[in-house]
């Protein structure tokens, strides 16, 4: 067996870059200023994804099998390192303005982009495993990382405390799968399923939806979504931009492996007649109970929060659809999503005051006169995420919703639709507030500076993938 | 050439002054790079056209896919725009007149405080303009169709802050929402013919439907008549027909490059194209043939009689538009679709041309648009006169004007494709317009000066004005030998090349319609005669009645005081309108949409579902406790629930 170097390549330099050279750099090279950790960081995560773009087509398999290359995987590390970069970006200024700028937080950035790559990339359970917890963990340290604030520190608690409890069973449910089909393998597993030769089919079925709710935790999904508010109200903003985009889009990834590669949508029925009906229960309930919830909110990042929820709704319809037009909707909407609600929490992020004020739905008033260029793209991520044309948010609803037609989920449609409107109410209140209220005379200077760079890219990509979908959905051909 | 430049320059002009209009401050900058982007854009037609000139003429027409735009199961529609010879003369008018007005536009709009905007809108206009006619599907030429609607509107309420003086209306924003909603009942035409072709056709290809027309319908199907009728509806509102003319006078309020632009030379001419690009369709329909060409042959006389009173000297370059536009939809409806686009052609010359001077005039005449308060202004300005009597023959029908040879050759299509009555109450039609035209002229240029010497200085306009204007008076006058008809022809050796060049995209239609065969030259030539004799007398009443200015037409005024005043009112279309429709819409959305539906059932099921919303909000948030305990015993619960769910099959 060939080993595949290209195609490797995405793994094997941001491991390097990460794992050697980058604890090198931190721990010989001295310095006061953490901008040679930053650049390093910023150019480890740009050769990244151009190697992942330009692997894309290369498909195969490496180290044994157990990770896969090219495809879909390469297309989530341009995710996962485009994100990556946007964060840092913005990062920079937010984390000074705080006086919180250290190079471990660029570190544990890469690390968790390193967990996000393998999540995609696994075609094994335990490289599966080792990318959630190695993402996970980042996440835990990120969220805490301003230590001398108590919502960032009872924010990380959280995290990592219920991040635990759903391991767990995560765990668990992977070992109940080697123990049905004797193989942590995707592909063998696969065929076990397909062949029906499992050994204990209840702990076949008891083992996927241990999975499916350990990988539910990731995504916020209903009822396991509660830790999502807490964690992303009082995390840093730009972590809370970062992992509630990247991080959301690898569990994704993972979902689309595990649903499409271990145990096709297709076959699930066989294996457990009613997991496919659980999932679109769950897919419904969450962006019911996520739009509902996020109209009460006066805080704009706990609104997001709650908005963030309920976009993992959305996406779950693709999987429950579990067709391969419902899977490119997802990873479709994997971007349009992370574009939107990365440029809108950059945006909160930019507005925040030191002292944690500035981040109520009131503080908005008649923003646009003060802030013009940030009201208006404030208000185009707002009209993408209420899934208005021709923002990039309209194009991917449509895609999950006929996805979920097609494969007879018509009610689910239904229940997405109406709680799409719901969440106009609160979008567009945004809107409202900016643009048709009295300004508010305490908004304060707020400089864009690098995290320009960062919401003009997400502003471009909102429309320009609205109206050129195939830009995503073009990347595998046909 | 890749058409997808065509389009492209337009767009990165609108956005470039879009979102830094702004910073580039300078008026030149600013003039230079929206009108070189039209510049571009031309350059690209003309390569395009040069190339198809190159290729064997059956081959004259492919389609260029841009990108995929939306793929769904069976529903796919790509952005690609389909080059062959109907889309380039198209681009080459919108580009070519587009760029002209543009740079008219740098010296008009001179210090106006949204000159940018001003600038980004028409950019933005022309690339609509352009997807609309170089689109390969419905769907994308409705993109355009729409975009150019929205265009107008903000470009007729561009002053949105002025007044104007209109039927029903009292500012600006009213004319630009009135255009709007009128054109979206023929949007409404639109999108019902595209629903049904899309479900007969399962596609919106332009090439495919005209492929499959003929195997899909017979002759007069209800289905294609009903199809076409729906896209009549469209056309009569964008191209200002009866009955949804009324929008197009009160578009006026826009600034004079606007009306020359989007209201005489372009946007207008959509309309006509539709029925163009889809002539297959119309020919399979021949009722709806017969109703094209009596709406537009009526639109033709009743506009024209319109223009004959009106003192506004945009607003009698308006109903002329609507009258030319009238004469155009009786040769599409006669089956002569050359004749039709070739009106098209030259009519955006001459009304382009005709538009600007009047802007040139009103410039002059520091904002005023009275004729009844000019006259004499020949010797003030020289250039804008020399232009205008240009203008003035070329839609009069002066032979060897453009406009004589397209006007002609509608009147000529229409006396054989429709008879001797059409072709009368077409060239009564053309009376009034030469003797409208020259009743402007005589009062705008000649006779007494009676405006105020104190308050009105009037002088010529800047260099960027007066450019364009002689460019198209260029082409305003000899514009028409690209299609000198064959009686002529043949004697001088000169071919109809308009003719020769449109022929391919009309010869299924033309398969279909009713051919003319006959030696008729003797009776072309006769009414062709005729025609001089109407353009030419039209003309010499204008100028007996009003040498001495408006006051002999007033005593005639009195005299058929009833006449004037309906003619005065514009037959009252508006008034009718008024009470049939808009009242009727008004009282019954007041009274009972609003007061009864709105506030009581909608609101009521608004309001309710919002408390309602607003209510289970509150109580999920308190789910929300900030205990992580909580939690995580709702995650539990949540895990037991799901493995019950999961498991039970295997227990029962």
């Amino acid at each position: 067996m060939n080993f595949d170097i290209l195609g490797s390549l995405p793994l094997i330099v941001i491991w390097l870059a990460l794992g050697v050279v980058g604890i090198i750099i931190q721990a010989f090279v001295r310095s006061d200023s953490t901008r040679l950790v930053y650049g390093y960081y910023i150019g480890t995560l740009v050769t990244t994804g151009l190697l992942a773009a330009a692997t894309i087509s290369n498909q195969g398999t490496a180290f044994g099998g157990m990770v896969t290359l090219g495809g879909w995987a390469a297309v989530f590390d341009l995710l996962f390192c485009g994100a990556g970069v946007m964060a840092m970006l913005a990062a920079q200024a937010y984390l000074g303005r705080f006086n919180s700028e250290l190079d471990e937080f660029y570190t544990m950035l890469v690390s968790s982009v390193a967990g996000m790559m393998l999540m995609a990339h696994a075609r094994n359970l335990v490289v599966l495993f080792v990318g959630i917890e190695l993402m996970s963990i980042s996440f835990y340290i990120m969220a805490g990382f301003f230590r001398s604030r108590d919502k960032s520190l009872e924010s990380a608690m959280k995290y990592f405390l219920l991040g635990a409890f759903a391991t767990g069973f995560l765990v668990y449910g992977m070992a109940l799968l080697y123990g049905a089909t004797g193989t942590l393998d995707y592909s063998v597993m696969l065929k076990v399923i397909a062949a029906g030769t499992a050994r204990f089919p209840v702990l076949l079925a008891l083992g996927a939806v241990l999975l499916t709710i350990g990988l539910s935790f990731k995504i916020a999904a209903f009822p396991f979504h509660q830790w999502a508010p807490d964690v992303y109200e009082g995390a840093p903003t730009v972590v809370t931009a970062f992992m509630s985009t990247a991080g959301k889009a690898a569990a994704f990834s993972a979902f689309l492996a595990v649903f499409g590669v271990i145990m096709p949508m297709v076959k699930v029925a066989s294996m457990t007649p009613t997991l496919q009906l659980v999932l679109a229960v769950i897919s419904a309930a969450t962006m019911l109970i996520g739009n509902i919830t996020a109209v009460a909110q006066t805080n704009v990042k706990r609104m997001l929060a709650y908005s963030s929820v309920a976009h993992a709704g959305y996406m779950l319809m693709g999987i429950v659809a579990g067709t391969t037009f419902g899977q490119s909707a997802v990873v479709y909407y994997a971007f349009a999503y992370t574009f939107m609600q990365l440029g809108a929490f950059i945006i909160v992020g930019l507005l925040e005051r030191e002292d944690e004020t500035s981040l109520m739905i009131s503080d908005y008033s008649g923003l646009y006169r003060k802030h013009g260029v940030f009201a208006a793209m404030m208000a185009v991520f707002m009209f993408s995420l209420a899934g208005i044309p021709p923002f990039a948010g309209f194009f991917g609803k449509y895609m999950l919703f006929y996805a979920a037609i097609e494969s007879g989920f018509t009610w689910l449609t239904i229940v997405a639709v109406a709680s799409s409107v719901i969440s106009v109410w609160f979008y567009l209140g945004l809107i409202v507030k900016m643009y048709f209220s009295e300004p508010n005379p305490e908004t304060h200077e707020a400089n864009a500076g690098l995290a320009g760079i960062s919401l003009a890219v997400c502003t471009v990509a909102v429309i320009l993938l609205g109206i050129m979908p195939r830009i995503i959905t073009g990347m595998l051909g046909n | 050439m890749n058409p997808a430049l065509l389009t492209l320059f337009p767009l990165l002009g609108f956005v470039v002054i879009g979102l830094f209009g702004k910073w580039l401050k300078h008026e030149k900058v600013i003039g230079v790079v929206g009108s070189g982007a039209i510049f571009l854009s031309f350059l690209v037609a003309v390569v395009l056209f040069c190339d198809l000139l190159q290729m064997p003429e059956e081959s004259r027409s492919y389609v260029s896919t841009v990108y995929t735009w939306i793929a769904t199961g069976s529903f796919s529609v790509n952005v690609a725009y389909r080059v062959d010879q109907l889309s380039v003369l198209f681009a080459l008018i919108i580009t070519g007149v587009g760029f002209l007005i543009h740079v008219y536009s740098i010296g008009y709009m001179h210090g106006d405080k949204g000159f940018a905007r001003f600038f980004a809108y028409l950019n933005l206009f022309v690339f609509m303009m352009l997807n609309l006619v170089m689109a390969s599907n419905f769907l994308l030429t409705f993109l355009g169709w729409e975009g150019v609607g929205l265009c107008s509107y903000l470009l007729i309420g561009f002053w949105y802050d002025r007044k104007f003086e209109g039927s029903f209306i009292t500012w600006t924003g009213d004319a630009a929402k009135k255009a709007f909603i009128v054109n979206r009942i023929g949007d409404f035409g639109v999108l019902i013919a595209m629903f049904m072709l899309f479900n007969i056709f399962g596609t919106l290809d332009y090439g495919e439907i005209s492929q499959h027309a003929q195997g899909v319908f017979s002759m007069g199907d209800t289905a294609v008549t009903i199809i076409t009728l729906a896209l009549f509806l469209g056309c009569t509102g964008k191209s200002a027909q009866i009955p949804l003319a009324v929008w197009l006078p009160d578009a006026m309020a826009g600034p004079t490059p606007v009306s020359a632009l989007i209201h005489a030379a372009t946007m207008v001419t959509s309309g006509i194209f539709l029925i163009a690009r889809t002539n297959v369709l119309f020919a399979l329909a021949p009722a709806t043939m017969a109703i094209v060409a009596g709406v537009g042959i009526a639109t033709a006389l009743i506009a024209g009689t319109i223009g004959l009173v009106q003192n506004d000297i945009k607003k009698v370059l308006a109903y002329s538009t609507v009258s030319q536009l009238g004469f155009m939809f009786t040769a599409l409806g006669v089956g002569a679709f050359t004749a039709g686009v070739f009106h098209v052609m030259t009519h955006a010359f001459f009304k382009a041309l005709l538009f600007l001077a009047s802007g040139s005039v009103i410039h002059g005449m520091h904002e005023e648009q009275d004729v009844q308060k000019m006259g004499g202004l020949k010797k003030y300005m020289p250039v804008t006169f020399a232009t205008w009597i240009i203008g003035t023959f070329a839609i009069a029908g002066i032979p060897v004007f453009s406009g004589f040879f397209s006007k002609d050759e509608i009147l000529w299509n229409a006396y054989i494709g429709g008879g001797p009555i059409l072709w009368g109450i077409g060239a009564i039609a053309a009376f009034f317009t030469a003797f409208y035209m020259w009743r402007l002229t005589s009062l705008t240029f000649f006779g007494k000066e009676r405006f105020d010497h104190h308050s009105v200085h009037p002088h010529e306009s800047p260099v960027t004005m007066t450019a364009p204007l002689v460019i198209l008076a260029v082409l305003s006058a000899i514009g028409g030998f690209v299609g000198i008809p064959h009686v002529i022809g043949h004697l001088i050796n000169v071919p109809n090349y308009i003719e020769h060049w449109l022929e391919p995209v009309f010869s299924s239609a033309q398969a279909i319609l009713p051919a003319h065969v006959g030696e008729y030259s003797a009776l072309e030539w006769t009414l062709m005669g005729i025609s001089t004799v109407v353009a030419v007398s039209g003309i010499l009443l204008a100028r007996t009645f009003y040498a001495a200015g408006p006051e002999r037409a007033h005593q005639l005024a009195a005299r058929f005081s009833l006449l004037y005043k309906i003619l005065w009112n514009k037959w009252y279309l508006d008034e009718l309108y008024q009470m049939l429709l808009v009242n009727p819409i008004y009282i019954a959305s007041r009274d009972f949409l609003w007061k009864v539906v709105d506030v009581v059932v909608i609101d009521g099921i608004v309001n309710g579902s919002a408390r309602t919303i607003a209510a289970s909000a509150s109580i999920l948030r308190r789910l929300q406790t900030g205990i992580a305990q909580n939690y995580a015993l709702l995650m539990m619960a949540g895990i037991v629930v799901l493995i019950v769910i999961v498991l039970y099959p295997f227990f029962s």
